[in-house]
């Protein structure tokens, strides 16, 4: 079979408005790993927020330093949509090893920006191609071949906002504000961004994607989650931080030093905080519940292998009643399994972690905004309930730039908790540790170091009475495991809040958290115009479970639970806390595919069940 | 016999303590346990010092050894943590709060087997502790298994022979970092006292590894963690005088015979040597002597080694005089003006 040659392939047949389709599409990025396409990518991303468009960027990106196929989406969405996008209408394709599949991949109609030399237009003829020789644009720029390749990846950049309509001062500007403090970096990635540009000049444009200025992105702010998380940290207060690296945790905490290193050294040079890279994840947490244990606002940041050696930890600061932060920024799998690929697959084994009746605080933030909101809270509400609450978090918000309003400057002072300093002990005479004598479960502590004769008390897992002394009683035993539960049901009124969408007055019920929130919202409005379908939706922000919760799933025929893992680990949870009478209503919604959940994946299952 | 008229006023420290306020629960240990002994060495060495005891963490991992610090001083704060995990919650609370005096208690179990991980850690940031290592070559807990320690060809009282080389954690402890590394016997009070005053002056991590033998696992004939082989085989490297900042120094020292070492606090540590040519300020000759020690079936003891100038993880991190645990919140919490400049930056 003969192939058309790209310059007499037919136009895309459809257009559906005839025109130009304004501020909303999507565009792919095909590259290797490390070949700088990041900044590339980044630069465009936030032209096209310069523009005042909103916009969302995915990262997709092998667990490899150099070398392995890398894709970055960007979608431009005039309605606000900033969930991930799964057809591509403008494909960029700069690595030869996945040109072809990427190619093949698309719908019929899409536009293709491709290096010359790979000879794409031959795959198909239903697509728009721009063949760009892209090694000769860079040439003239610089002799260092290294710095060629990285160059390249910013020519593409201005091809694309010619044929967009990109304002190239809305590039230059996005340029300058990835390379700050680097001119030189500056002024080549300009140049190539420019000859890109021009270059695209002699391009004839056949595909009708094109971004007009608006003014959705006024006043906003990108970033992603870690850096949010972090800022987060930085002001609740926190003082020390113990890590081992693991993606996608690891920006955390660098980000998170590079404030302190800042922020919080006075003139003199000394630090208001330490931090302290462990050997691995078990000495992180156990850092991390020593320092909660001696009064310092203390956290940890890892990924689900690192929760997982935590285990035991978790369950003696459980336990002895010791307040940290954790940070669990989700992905795939142990070991080798799909490890810089984003899940929601620690829900379950987190909620319980450790052995015996361990129960744990865990807090969902569903946008960059609540990473920080969340970050400063989850120390209070430690220090408050005097035990480990897990910020659950994944690779999707904590390492792709979100837009975002600017974030809030925390309206609440530290809430250091109860504790008990010299001048109330000699006010007291004394007082018993693990006492419940305000009626919520939750006792008074001691701080080591409390210059008091009646300050101390001996620290221990699970068998210790009132007064913190050893026991092995059995009703001693009973007595102290309902107190931390009436502790932990306290907790539904601490945490935050679970936001409600829609009238109230739908049969179906949506039920989703973390990440998801921005496919969920988009999948909504896509069951309401393209099904008909009225849906009322509910973000879970908190576990343990607010009581309105149950009251969600009382008022709905059918609740679909959305999650990106497979055995819908938030369900199981929730099986575990509604009456038996309500647990046929929920229905799972899996998505785990590693990759950010869009809206039609969830719309279409919910079409697809309610058709049934 | 002759009654005083006027009962003698309690002895008291220079807190005006007596050695009372340094008692802790009864001990459930067995009778004749070496770790009862260094328990009483320990409370000693804190009433001599005239340490506040509500300035001490006393911190523990989880073995018969790491129950102890609940037979002492309970007017201490003190946290009985996980099987070989006690390095990092002392490292936590170290840092949360440099001006407690940590005292970390542990068995060669919890140490060298288990926790060998944090154990090495902890030596190589040279955090200001106390740790002590109450070593009886088994697991006394869980009723007499082999430890780490155990030295090759030891034999169990059921026969079971040790294929395994021991590991020597004083000769580790050197290598990797630790500042002040000294090795006695729960039976040997009086160098294990002033081994102990002299490592509470030290500033930095001192490690004692202190032979403690288990009387009901690891007492009996073929055991090298017995009061009988200790007898035989304990080789002193000097005579230990510890002389704290707030005694006079009396008598000048012979540089020949002693070695004398100037602590942080300006106390003296005065080796009286009993074996000429040590000096414990010699890391490699420290080691290498170690080895053939323990090749010859020796056990040194004695000041190994001790850097009294080296900087702990609490200098390196160049922390606020203050505890970071009680810092008001204007030093913590960055003003709005932050924010909004970090906000502006992300536009
Ligand atoms: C994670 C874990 N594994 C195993 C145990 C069981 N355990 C308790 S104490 C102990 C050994 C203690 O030996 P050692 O530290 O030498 O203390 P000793 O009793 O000899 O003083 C073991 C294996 C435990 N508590 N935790
Ligand atoms: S079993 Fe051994 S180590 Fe444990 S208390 Fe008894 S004598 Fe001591
Ligand atoms: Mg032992």
């Amino acid at each position: 079979m003969a192939s058309p040659d790209s310059s007499v392939a037919p136009l895309p047949a459809a257009r559906p408005d005839g025109g130009a389709r304004v501020n909303d599409f999507s565009i792919q990025v095909a590259t290797a790993n490390g070949s700088g396409s990041q900044s590339s990518n980044t630069v465009l991303l936030r032209a096209i927020f310069q523009m005042g468009v909103p916009v969302s960027g995915k990262n997709l990106f092998p667990s490899n330093i150099a070398g392995l196929p890398t894709w970055y989406t960007i979608r431009a969405s005039r309605d606000g949509w900033i969930a991930r996008k799964k057809e591509v209408d403008l494909l960029v394709a700069m690595n030869p090893e996945t040109a072809r599949d990427d190619v093949l991949g698309l719908s019929a109609g899409a536009a293709v920006v491709y290096d010359a030399p790979l000879a794409l237009a031959e795959l198909r003829p239903d697509l728009v191609y721009y063949p760009v020789a892209f090694d000769a644009l860079v040439e003239p720029l610089t002799k260092e071949p290294k710095l060629r390749r990285l160059l390249r990846n910013m020519a593409y950049v201005g091809v694309l906002a010619r044929l967009l309509d990109l304002d190239l001062g809305e590039v230059e500007h996005a340029i300058e504000k990835q390379f700050p403090g680097k001119p030189r970096a500056r002024d080549l990635n300009v140049a190539a961004a420019r000859a890109g540009f021009d270059h695209a000049a002699t391009l004839e444009k056949r595909d009708p994607l094109v971004v007009r200025r608006m003014d959705r992105t006024a006043g906003k702010i990108l970033v992603d989650g870690n850096a949010a998380a972090a800022m987060g940290a930085l002001f609740a207060g926190v003082t020390v931080v113990a890590w081992y690296p693991i993606t996608p945790s690891s920006s955390l905490v660098e980000t998170l030093i590079g404030h302190l290193r800042r922020y919080r050294i006075g003139p003199d040079g000394k630090a208001t905080f330490a931090v302290v890279q462990a050997e691995d994840e078990l000495a992180a947490v156990g850092m991390a519940i020593g320092a909660g244990w001696a009064g310092a606002r203390a956290m940890t940041a890892t990924a689900g292998p690192g929760v997982s050696l935590m285990s035991e930890f978790a369950g003696l600061a459980y336990y002895a009643e010791i307040p940290a932060v954790i940070f669990d920024v989700q992905r795939v799998g142990p070991s080798t399994g799909l490890p810089t690929r984003t899940a929601q697959g620690d829900v379950l084994s987190t909620a319980f972690l450790s052995h015996g009746d361990t129960r744990h605080v865990l807090l969902f933030p569903g946008s960059v905004e609540e990473c920080f909101t969340m970050g400063v809270d989850a120390f209070d509400l430690a220090e408050r309930l005097q035990t480990p609450v897990f910020v659950m978090t994944d690779l999707d918000l904590g390492m792709n730039v979100w837009m975002s309003d600017p974030f809030p400057y925390p309206a609440r002072p530290l809430d250091r908790g109860k504790v008990l300093g010299k001048d109330d002990l000699d006010r007291l005479g004394g007082f018993a540790r693990y006492a419940d004598v305000d009626g919520d479960g939750i006792g008074w502590r001691t701080l080591p170091g409390t210059p008091h004769p009646k300050a101390a008390y001996f620290t221990r897992g699970t068998g210790h009475d009132e007064q913190a002394a050893y026991s092995e009683d059995p009703r001693t035993f009973e007595r102290n495991l309902a107190r931390l539960e009436k502790k932990l049901d306290g907790a539904r009124d601490l945490l935050p809040a679970p936001v409600r969408e829609g009238s109230g007055e739908a049969k179906l019920g949506l039920l989703a958290y973390g990440s998801s929130d921005p496919a969920l919202r988009e999948a909504r409005d896509q069951l309401r115009r393209e099904a008909g379908l009225d849906s009322d939706y509910l973000r879970v922000r908190a576990y343990p479970f607010s009581r309105e919760v149950r009251e969600f799933v009382e008022a709905h025929e059918r609740v679909y639970v959305v999650e990106q893992n497979r055995d819908g680990q938030l369900a199981a949870l929730l099986k575990l806390d509604l009456p038996a009478a309500l647990v046929p209503r929920l229905r799972p919604v899996p998505h785990l595919d590693g990759l950010p959940l869009d809206a039609r994946t969830v719309s279409d299952a919910i079409r697809a069940e309610e058709a049934r | 016999m002759a009654t005083p008229a006027t009962p003698a006023a309690p002895r008291t420290n220079r807190l005006g303590l007596s050695v009372v306020e340094y008692k802790g629960a009864k001990s459930t240990l067995c009778a004749g346990c070496g770790h009862n002994a260094i328990s009483e060495r320990i409370l000693e060495a804190m009433y001599e010092m005239g340490v506040p005891p509500e300035r001490v963490a006393k911190l523990s991992g989880i073995g018969c050894s790491s129950k102890s610090p609940a037979y002492f001083m309970s007017r201490s704060h003190a946290f009985n943590a996980l099987h070989g995990r006690m390095p990092s919650v002392a490292t936590g609370a170290v840092l949360a709060n440099r001006e407690l005096l940590a005292l970390g208690v542990s068995g060669d179990g919890d140490t060298a087997s288990i926790g060998i991980g944090q154990f090495v850690h902890l030596m190589r940031r040279n955090l200001p502790i106390l740790y002590v290592v109450e070593n009886n070559g088994v697991y006394g807990l869980t009723k007499g298994q082999f430890s780490a320690t155990a030295d090759l060809g030891a034999k169990l009282k059921t026969g079971v022979q040790n294929d395994l080389p021991a590991i020597d954690l004083c000769t580790l402890a050197i290598q990797l970092g630790a500042t002040f590394v000294g090795r006695s016997f729960s039976g040997d009070k009086r160098q294990l006292s002033a081994m102990l005053r002299a490592a509470l002056a030290h500033r930095g991590t001192a490690m004692l590894d202190v032979v403690s033998p288990c009387v009901t696992f690891n007492d009996h004939e073929g055991s090298t963690k017995s009061y009988a082989y200790m007898k035989e085989h304990d080789v002193p490297l000097h005579e230990l005088q510890f002389v704290p900042a707030f005694e006079d120094l009396a008598v000048e020292y012979d540089p020949g015979t002693t070695v004398d070492v100037t602590m942080h606090d300006g106390s003296h540590l005065r080796l009286r040597k009993l074996e000429e040519g040590y000096d414990p300020r010699d890391r490699g000759r420290a080691m290498s002597r170690l080895v053939e020690a323990q090749a010859g079936g020796d056990v040194l003891t004695g000041v190994l080694f001790v850097d009294a100038k080296a900087p702990s993880l609490v200098d390196l991190l160049n922390l606020v005089d203050a505890p970071l645990a009680t810092l008001p919140a204007e030093a913590v919490r960055p003003p709005r003006e932050v924010l909004d400049a970090l906000m502006d930056a992300l536009r």
